[in-house]
């Protein structure tokens, strides 16, 4: 066993794991936080990402142990006083999403990304979510969101206040 | 799926790491980033008795000049490779094949020198590590050695890293104002190179005066693609004369042949590629 | 229940509206309730054995080792909890003759395919549990293992099941001829044969073995601690579950109880009874503790059923200027080595959509069911109609080829005229409505079919190292499952009927508790729309309840696009009970008669006045039963059962462009565009959001995805690394639009939708990739078609590798772009809704 200390979600956690426990299993398992989840055991469906210290990580292939001393953030910890992150809206009002299982990774990573880069072409989003799996959107809508985001959190923009849809919604309409 | 147990140590200095390599034996293991390695745990390919983290090492991680050369320390994470100045302004191969390694996260936390002891041979950082000729520093208890890259890789998976030994730092030639290409080869965005290029070229006053081009995945280890070098110096840019020389792409490789391509396949898309990544190293 | 025009005051309304989803919230915020996440005091958790060879007798099973591991509960062979002696269901005997050989729970004799399980082990911990699996001494004595379906069928092959005598599984046909809804397929052909004005073309196709590959990894827990044992898992068929444990296992169906609450996507891969689900709950049951089973993804890539897998070959007999006279398909169809809860029924569903949207006189089917000994095969999206799809759409082309005819003309020429529905086909479906010239009409125009034909033909007149292909495909298929009585024509082992109940909550709140049961389609949200226009109550105010056998003890689940075409038809038939319920409560409220009330938006009015109640004031009513009329029951809520008269038959037509990068292989995708008529759409944001993710997975089956096995039967594509899914960066944004014809033979004319996407794209991008490369001497490339096979294709086919300037641009066989001209103009008029 090995003692950790982590700030997860704004909270700090003291607790003793096993070398071999994963962060995932330690956030799900002894934190209860189960918002992050697990999709796959190479690190390819990105389901698990949160941000470690800051910069996005598959937390099912980092250990606990490495996670000591550093500060998490899941996708439990996004919303600001009830207010949704302006990634998690646009993710709502794009339909960015189906049965949701991917999601907490999409929209950890897609934050990830646009604090990288505020303004993505189309090209940039697709590449900045290429290490996450989505089996059920076809992308299309995902990228929608992320681009959708980046208007709204452009200085000046009132994007956590906003819960209008964005773009039409091409070939809607019988 | 949850690894076998197993002891972890986090060592703060390179001696401390040594260390416990050293008394750990043949079932101490070294952990880097941990991109490659902890899904190997996970799956249960592999069963170390002891991890030693490098992640707790200062001196492991970072860029540097040092006369001549730039030194990149081992930990350094693809991430800072791919944002560092001195590499984009003398090394810009390393950069343009790391930019292609994985995904956002995995560059996140996977290194250079964890990518170099791993030794994949579809793993896309030895080959413009080949290309470029650095040399890598290899600490053990009898201290410091410095291992050229020709002589580093040895085999699949395998290097010239010894028992109780740990790769410290890479140390890169300049190459100032030369032109870069990585051309990367693969099916879908997540999977590894069937095959990729590595190419380096100066251009001056529209001809080619030196190029190194490495290969990845034509082998068990990175090859150097010496014949097109050689074709290549002296030649006014042109397409054509690009593409000729890149016809010897292929000699001296010994690709395999699996579901994804045919060696022969492979020696293609090596001429193809090369082709590809000195006219956009040119261009 | 009488229906005025709505008031200039009445709200929008809700059938139509792009509503943001009601399940979101919870999604993007992390508060889910997956299966795995479900944590209970003493919860213990279980780890599989599996076997690593695809075919042996298991010798010995010592398990003394992992039983000294501290944390260890109890190691069990098959033999010790009974898992041996389970026949797990398989609800679709096609042919009263069909060899359904036993597939126990866990192996107990013998191994059929690698990754089936032999023992389990309950521990403290899954990493415990891990830890002792691996410990698990197995003895196994190798058996031949057996692979290709053709090999499987010979004399002296090697036997998955010996007991049965043969690898075939079931031989099912339809014959047009002796089915009195067309000719004779040996007729049509031998008049083919002797006829200078017709040709007979004969092809093969491959249909790869697929896996569904749901984000979320299957997981069960069974709870057997109260009066009703409680099993939670990711299943897309909770209702169906419950019904075949208690018929496998013989226990009592009032004691179970099952709820699939969070469930992360299925397309068909979590419709099942799955041997890891019977084990959990064995091994609760003896233990009296609840337990834990959650896969790892190589687990599930390995043992989850996968699907398609099929050797097709089809003979088609055609008039020289492109009319179809006869249309023969034979198939082998993998179930793998046992028969998963619909498996054999799979291949079936295609019989009655090779003849897709054409006219086609005399068909014939025959399909061969074939055990091998691979992981077995079943239901992924789609489910028998993709395969029938390609197999039509691939031999389109080839027929345009061929005869040197516009691919498009000739759909033209063969298909259903808009004026022709209802129109019944040589299958002996009758499709009710549909309007194939105004999809393809709008779908051309979007495309810019012919600008990207004279691209096509400028670029291999360059010889572009990068040569641009242009793929059709103007499908049909059958969904909405099912009216009953036609699953019973098929020997299916249950209805196709939806049930929904509404409960009218005092406050004027409705629950909808529906038989469906979600994993990502978002029916909370459209089930909520219908639900409010027909109540006239507000979105918000709708609670959709499902996917718990207490609340919901009648449904059959989600599948085959039926959730809305079957399970939404239920909820307005409920919804109309209630305000039938109503009226005379209404009525005695305002002292008026029933006859003079009329009920629009959510309001009972008195015809002529503006005297009226809400349905909420009436729910209300009945809460306090102050007064209510004499001779009936305090009470609106409404339970109703729909049974579909037919099938729902979307169509559409999809037009994908590839590039194809001639020296190395790689094709990129360019430009898709498709235009789908599925009836009415409830909410068009949810109907593009279907339609984008059922492309992605067709375009997947054509570009990127297979398992295949090595000659030792072990599946190579075990993890995510090999089993190559698309990301973002592998797929393009499509340009999505619907036509609508609304379907008569249901009160919303609505279709199915869930599927459409899927079954319609794989022919579209493989007839794009083949119609950029034909111009080298290619015939055929497999699926997928990987850069490997593409490059391999145009370099045996031409000699040498290279850049397409020996190539043959002209001939009218060389590419079907070479024959286009002006086809957007088309010869009808087809009526543009």
């Amino acid at each position: 066993m090995a003692r950790i200390r982590t700030t997860v979600d704004g909270l700090v956690y003291e607790d003793d794991v096993e070398p071999r426990m994963l962060l995932v299993q330690y956030l799900r398992e002894r934190l209860g936080k189960t918002g992050t989840v697990i999709g796959c055991d190479t690190s390819n469906c990105g389901a698990c990402t949160v941000h470690l210290d800051g910069l996005s990580v598959k937390s099912c292939s980092v250990l606990a142990v490495q996670a000591n001393g550093s500060e998490v953030l899941t996708v439990e910890g996004l919303e600001r006083d009830g207010q949704l992150h302006p990634v998690q809206q646009a993710f709502h009002d794009n339909h960015a999403l189906q049965c949701g299982y991917c999601t907490p990774g999409m929209i950890m990573q897609s934050i990830d990304l646009l604090g990288d880069n505020p303004d993505p072409s189309e090209h940039e989003v697709r590449e900045g979510i290429e290490g996450n799996l989505c089996r059920c959107t076809g992308y299309q809508n995902i990228v929608r969101a992320v681009q959708d985001a980046a208007q709204k959190m452009k200085p000046g923009a009132h994007a956590s206040t906003s819960s209008s849809a964005a773009q039409p919604v091409a070939g809607g309409g019988a | 799926m949850i690894p076998a147990s197993f002891d972890y140590v986090r060592p703060t200095s390179v001696d401390e790491a040594v260390q416990a390599l050293v008394e750990g034996g043949d079932d101490a293991k070294l952990l880097a980033g941990g991109q490659s390695f902890i899904p190997v745990l996970r799956l249960r390919m592999g069963d170390p008795s002891l991890v030693v983290d490098l992640g707790g090492i200062p001196e492991l991680r970072g860029v540097r000049e040092e006369g001549d050369q730039i030194v990149v320390g081992a930990m350094t994470t693809h991430h800072e490779v791919t944002r560092d100045d001195l590499l984009a302004q003398h090394v810009a191969l390393i950069q343009e094949a790391t930019k292609t390694v994985a995904d956002p996260q995995v560059r996140h936390r996977g290194t250079l020198g964890g990518a170099l002891a791993h030794a994949d041979p579809a793993g896309d950082l030895a080959a413009p590590t080949l290309a470029l000729d650095a040399e890598l520093v290899v600490v053990g208890q009898n201290g410091e050695r410095r291992v050229p890259a020709a002589e580093f890789f040895e085999d699949y998976f395998t290097t010239a890293i010894g028992p109780g030994e740990i790769l410290t730092a890479i140390r890169f030639p300049k190459y100032t104002g030369w032109g870069a290409r990585y051309e990367k080869f693969n099916r879908v965005a997540q999977a590894w190179s069937i095959v990729a290029v590595a190419a380096t070229v100066k251009v001056e006053g529209g001809s080619i005066t030196d190029a190194r081009i490495g290969l990845t995945n034509m082998a068990g280890t990175p090859v150097r693609a010496r014949g097109v070098e050689t074709a290549l110096v002296g030649q006014t840019m042109s397409e054509e004369t690009v593409r000729a020389a890149a016809q010897a792409a292929a000699e001296g490789t010994s690709p395999t042949s699996d579901a994804d391509a045919g060696s022969d396949y492979r020696e293609h898309l090596a001429r193809v590629l090369t082709g590809r990544a000195v006219l956009a190293a040119a261009g | 229940m009488t229906t005025t025009e709505n008031p200039t005051n009445a709200p929008a309304p809700e059938i139509g509206r792009d509503r943001r989803r009601k399940e979101d919230r919870r999604l993007i915020t992390g508060r889910t309730r997956w299966t795995d996440n479900q944590a209970i005091t003493g919860l213990l958790h279980l780890s599989i054995v599996r076997s690593p060879f695809a075919h042996a007798e298991i010798q010995g099973i010592d398990t003394s080792a992992a039983k000294q591991v501290p944390g260890v509960v109890g190691v069990y062979t098959a033999a010790d909890i009974g898992a041996d002696a389970v026949q797990l269901p398989c609800a679709w005997p096609i042919t009263k003759d069909m060899k359904a050989p036993q597939r126990p729970a866990l192996a107990g004799s013998r191994v059929n395919f690698a990754g089936e399980g032999v023992a389990v082990v309950v521990a403290r911990s899954a990493a415990i549990a891990k830890d002792a699996a691996e410990l698990v001494e197995v003895d196994y004595a190798e058996l031949e293992p057996v692979l290709d379906m053709e090999d499987a069928l010979k004399d002296g092959a090697t036997l998955v099941h010996p007991e049965i005598g043969t690898n075939a599984n079931a031989q099912w046909v339809f014959d047009s001829g002796e089915a009195g809804s067309g000719g004779s397929v040996a007729e049509a052909l031998s008049a083919a044969e002797k006829d200078d004005d017709q040709v007979v073309i004969h092809r093969r196709f491959r249909q790869q073995r697929l896996v569904p590959v749901f984000m979320e990894p299957r997981s069960t827990v069974v709870d057997p601690t109260g009066e009703q044992l409680v099993m939670w898992s990711s299943t897309q068929v909770p209702h169906i579950l419950k019904t075949m444990l208690a018929l496998t296992l013989g226990l009592p169906e009032n004691k179970l109880r099952v709820i699939a609450p969070d469930v992360g996507g299925g397309f068909g891969g979590k419709i099942a009874v799955a041997p890891e689900e019977v084990v959990t709950l064995l091994v609760a049951r003896k233990l009296g503790k609840p337990v834990k089973w959650t896969e790892t993804r190589s687990e599930s890539l390995l043992t989850a059923h996968h699907g398609r897998d099929q050797i097709q070959d089809l003979t088609i007999a055609v008039t020289k200027d492109g009319i179809i006279k006869g249309l023969d398909v034979k198939l082998l169809a993998d179930m793998g080595a046992y028969l998963g809860l619909v498996g054999p029924g799979v291949p079936i569903l295609g019989a009655f959509m090779f003849n897709a949207i054409y006219k086609i006189p005399a068909y014939r089917f025959d399909c061969t069911n074939v055990f091998t000994t691979k992981t077995l095969t079943d239901a992924y999206r789609g489910a028998g109609r993709p395969e029938a799809t390609f197999g039509i759409e691939r031999m389109m082309d080839e027929v345009a080829v061929e005869l040197g005819i516009e691919p498009m003309e000739l759909r033209r020429k063969n298909w259903i005229k808009h004026e022709e529905f209802p129109y019944t086909t040589v299958s002996t479906l009758t499709y009710d409505t549909g309007n194939y010239e105004a999809a393809t009409d709008q779908a051309l125009q979007m495309f810019d079919y012919d600008g990207l034909r004279r691209e096509q033909q400028e670029r291999r007149q360059r010889g572009d190292v990068k040569q641009l292909g242009i793929g059709i495909s103007t499908f049909t298929e059958m969904c909405g499952l099912a009216p009953s009585r036609v699953l019973g024509s098929l020997d299916y082992g249950a209805g196709g009927w939806e049930t929904a109940s509404i409960r009218m909550l005092p406050t004027g709140k409705a629950e909808v508790v529906v038989g469906v049961s979600p994993h990502g389609q978002g029916h909370e949200t459209a089930f909520s729309q219908i639900v409010a226009d027909k109540l006239g109550i507000a979105f918000e105010d709708v609670e959709i309840l499902h996917g718990d056998t207490q609340s919901s003890y009648r449904g059959l689940d989600t599948y085959g696009s039926r959730s809305l075409a079957v399970g939404g038809i239920a909820m307005v038939k409920a919804a109309e009970k209630v305000i039938e319920k109503a009226k005379p409560i209404a009525a005695h409220m305002l002292e008026a008669s029933e006859d003079d009330l009329e009920f629009t938006g959510g309001k009972f009015t008195v015809k002529g006045t503006d005297k009226g109640v809400g349905i909420a004031d009436v729910a209300l009513a009945v809460f306090a039963a102050h007064d209510y009329p004499e001779g009936i029951e305090p009470d609106i809520d409404a339970h109703a059962t729909f049974d579909p008269e037919n099938f729902s038959f979307p169509h559409g037509t999809h037009l994908c462009a590839v590039e194809v990068d001639t020296e190395t292989g790689f094709v990129h995708l360019h430009k898709y565009v498709c235009v789908d008529d599925v009836g009415t759409v409830i909410n068009p944001l949810i109907v593009e959001g279907q339609v984008h993710g059922g492309l992605a997975q067709g375009i997947a089956q054509a570009l990127f995805e297979e398992a295949p096995y090595d000659e030792s039967g072990t599946l190579l594509s075990g993890t995510l690394v090999d089993y190559t899914l698309p990301s973002a960066a592998d797929l393009i944004s499509f340009d999505t639009a619907n036509t609508a014809t609304p379907s008569t033979t249901n009160p919303l004319g609505v279709k199915g939708v869930g599927e459409a996407g899927t079954i319609a794209s794989t022919p579209a991008v493989v007839n794009a990739v083949l119609d950029a490369v034909r111009q080298y001497g290619v015939k055929d490339i497999d699926m997928p078609t990987t850069p490997f096979r593409v490059w391999t294709a145009i370099n045996s086919a031409k000699g040498t590798a290279g850049r397409g300037d020996e190539a043959d641009v002209a001939s009218p066989g060389a590419g079907l772009g070479s024959t286009a001209s002006d086809i957007s103009k088309g010869d009808t008029q087809g009526g543009h809704l």
